[in-house]
């Protein structure tokens, strides 16, 4: 296999995990609204359904994209393919 | 000349926006003192909008530019953190700012849909599309579209998605600027349309996405400060929190008790009553903060919202202004952030705003008070002269009942301070913030759909030997003219701020999304799939709303609202379909997608092209 090939191959499996999570937190845990309401972890107080969507999931996403660019940038000087400086 | 100042300037950003942070937060103070002075609220309304719009209208002249990378890329070398702040400025709209606080406001779970699919859509942003944009090097987002599929009709069948999605979503930005500059200027709306038009083109014009970008920093700098200060301000002032974003569980749950307390949902308007009620005003009729909507209905307004993010082309473009592939990637991080400082207090803007209002506890609270005291209020006068709240007695009891009270959804943001009795200082400063949200917003989407028009349809098709000087003449008229057309449509006032919005992300996920993605991630996907995919997508999108918006019943739980995944699904069929009933690409269409693929070496298009 090319090293292109195996980059390209690294970087798609980064993709999948990024797109995992984020499934998780824009879509799967908002089949559970009813669920989440009623559940006694409540964070800061509010009740978990309501917190997921104006903070939790929110702040997860922001987390999440640095989290992929770090990861991105480690598979990119793996393989070379970093931009130098002054491009 | 030009080029020495923009060396200093780009080092000394942070510096020069320090000074304009500093010189903005004295505007505001002076003000303050002057409003103790005696200053008039009308005055101090014009002061701030007035004062801030002749900044960006100065910026936008500085930065003027006869050079073609600066006037379409910004010269690729806005640094990443900037980039950010202008994304989240160029993102976060009239709607945004002025109208989404009010639909949670309103409808309460079922519309925080939006903070999701608004943010959520970043991750697709991020990791699906920007960096390999960036990498292509192109200008317009149909650039990408017509270099990566190739031919004359893949190129014009981008160009025409992205127009039909920008423009329904800059009327509604013009729409914003119209209800703003009317509120704080005191004038007619249709006036006030074209003062906001004005105001947007005086920023793009000269400098295109140089100017567009630095404005576009100042701006985020003057929404972000309007928007956190009456939110800290009320939080303090009703003794909730002095940190509202984690402290307001008490008050989310005080709501919930004074609904049902209230009779919220049990006590109905008879449809006559409700005919007496002013036009696009709504009643507060859906719970706060429990669950009230279907998980479908959530989650596929959610999804639609995301990835109608990852298609609008103007949000995309500023990822093409960074210096590096890797800067685009941490800009898009960069840009959440911003976003998400302004997102995660919207919910808390709407239950201050909310309980304000119902907490007979409270002395701003006027649901349980007589109507006659209420209708003596000054902020009740005012807000109801501009046919933005509207109360009546339809029980006849002479007291405020909760169903009798109505309000505007654009009017939650810009009334509150007042409501809250905070000095009218407030009022001003959020007048220029949701002005500065909504003009920047035009900006980038006006100055996309001239810049497609300019280039891909001007230069690209018509006239391919066109010289620079005509290149950026004819763009600047094309800029004109959409502006133009824009505020005539959006004086008609044929939609609300909200629902053109929505319906843009829909029309552009509807004809984008699928092509987009997949011309990076499918190397078997051909011109004639592509072409297919955006016009079967927006013809079968936008059948679907005119359908749904004549009664029809519509399928799946698809709203008017939600038309995007009727679009999309469409899309991405006819593209496999179609790409893989004709020919596979040639090699060189495979290389430069693999090209695209790494981040190092040359940018597939050339730096003027």
């Amino acid at each position: 296999m090319s090293k292109q090939a195996k980059h390209w191959e690294k970087t798609r499996g980064l993709l999948f995990v990024t797109l995992a999570i984020w499934f998780v937190f824009s879509i799967g845990i908002f089949f559970f609204g009813a669920e989440m309401e009623a559940s006694s972890f409540r964070p800061l107080g509010y009740p978990l359904s309501y917190y997921m969507t104006c903070q939790g999931s929110l702040g997860i996403f922001v987390i999440l994209i640095f989290w992929f660019a770090n990861r991105q940038e480690k598979i990119d000087e793996e393989f070379g393919y970093t931009e130098r400086e002054d491009d | 000349m030009t080029k020495m100042i923009k060396g200093k300037f780009i080092d000394n950003l942070p510096k020069i926006y320090g000074i304009y942070t500093g010189g903005f937060l004295g505007f505001i103070i002076l003000m303050a003192i002057a409003e103790s002075a005696g200053m008039s609220a009308k005055l101090i309304g014009i002061c701030f909008v007035a004062f801030t719009v002749g900044i960006y209208a100065l910026i936008g002249y500085l930065s003027r530019t006869l050079q073609l990378d600066a006037y379409y890329v910004a010269g690729r070398q806005v640094p990443t953190v900037f980039n950010g702040m202008a994304t989240a400025a160029d993102w976060m709209s009239g709607a945004s700012f002025v109208a989404m606080a009010g639909g949670i406001y309103f409808k309460g779970y079922g519309y925080m849909a939006l903070l999701v699919g608004w943010t959520g859509g970043y991750v697709l942003v991020a990791s699906l599309l920007a960096p390999y944009l960036r990498k292509f090097g192109c200008y317009t987002v149909p650039d990408f579209i017509g270099t990566r599929y190739g031919g004359n009709l893949a190129r014009v069948s981008a160009v025409i998605v992205l127009t039909v999605a920008s423009f329904t979503y800059v009327t509604a930005q013009i729409n914003a600027t119209g209800t703003i500059a009317s509120v704080a200027l005191d004038i007619p709306f249709g006036i006030a349309v074209y003062i906001g038009l004005a105001s947007i083109l005086i920023c793009s014009m000269l400098g295109g996405m140089r100017a567009v970008t630095w404005t576009q920093v100042a701006q985020y700098i003057v929404l972000i400060i309007a928007y956190l200060i009456p939110v800290f301000w009320i939080s303090n002032k009703m003794g909730a929190g002095f940190f509202p974003h984690f402290m307001l569980a008490d008050e989310v749950a005080r709501i919930a008790e004074l609904e049902s307390q209230f009779g919220l949902g049990t006590v109905k308007n008879s449809a006559a009553d409700l005919a007496t009620v002013p036009k696009g005003l709504a009643g507060i009729t859906k719970a706060h903060s429990s669950v009230n909507a279907t998980p479908w209905a959530f989650i596929s307004l959610a999804v639609c919202m995301m990835a109608g993010t990852a298609s609008l082309p103007h949000v995309m473009m500023r990822y093409f202004t960074t210096p590096s592939v890797k800067s685009a990637r941490r800009s898009v991080g960069w840009s959440l952030f911003f976003i998400f400082l302004l997102y995660s207090s919207a919910p808390m803007l709407a239950t201050l705003s909310k309980l304000s209002l119902m907490d007979p506890n409270l002395a701003t609270g006027i649901i349980g008070k007589s109507i006659s005291e209420v209708q003596a209020l000054d902020w009740y006068q005012n807000w109801n002269q501009a046919n933005l709240m509207f109360v009546s007695d339809f029980n006849g009891n002479g007291t405020l009942d909760l169903n009798e009270f109505f309000m505007g959804g654009k009017a939650v943001v810009l009334a509150t301070p007042e409501i809250a009795g905070l000095p009218y200082v407030i009022s001003g400063l959020v007048a220029a913030g949701g002005m500065a949200a909504a003009m920047s917003t035009a900006d980038g989407l006006v100055l996309a759909i001239a810049n497609a028009l300019s280039h891909d349809l001007y230069y690209k098709i018509i006239d391919p030997k066109a010289e620079t000087a005509k290149r950026l003449i004819v763009a600047r008229v094309l800029l004109f003219i959409i502006g133009f057309a824009g505020a005539s449509i959006a004086a008609l006032e044929i939609q609300g701020i909200l629902g053109s919005v929505i319906w843009a992300f829909d029309f552009a996920m509807s004809g984008l999304f699928f092509p987009l993605v997949l011309g990076v991630w499918w190397k078997r996907a051909n011109a004639p799939g592509a072409v297919a995919g955006m016009l079967l997508g927006l013809a079968s999108g936008t059948a679907y709303l005119i359908w749904v918006r004549n009664g029809g019943a519509g399928f799946w739980g698809v709203t008017q609202l939600t038309f995007g995944i009727v679009g999309s699904l469409v899309s991405l069929v006819s593209m496999v379909v179609v790409s893989l009933m004709t020919k596979a690409p040639d090699a060189a269409t495979q290389r430069m997608v693999d090209e695209v693929r790494i981040p190092s070496g040359r940018t597939v298009l050339g730096k003027q092209h």
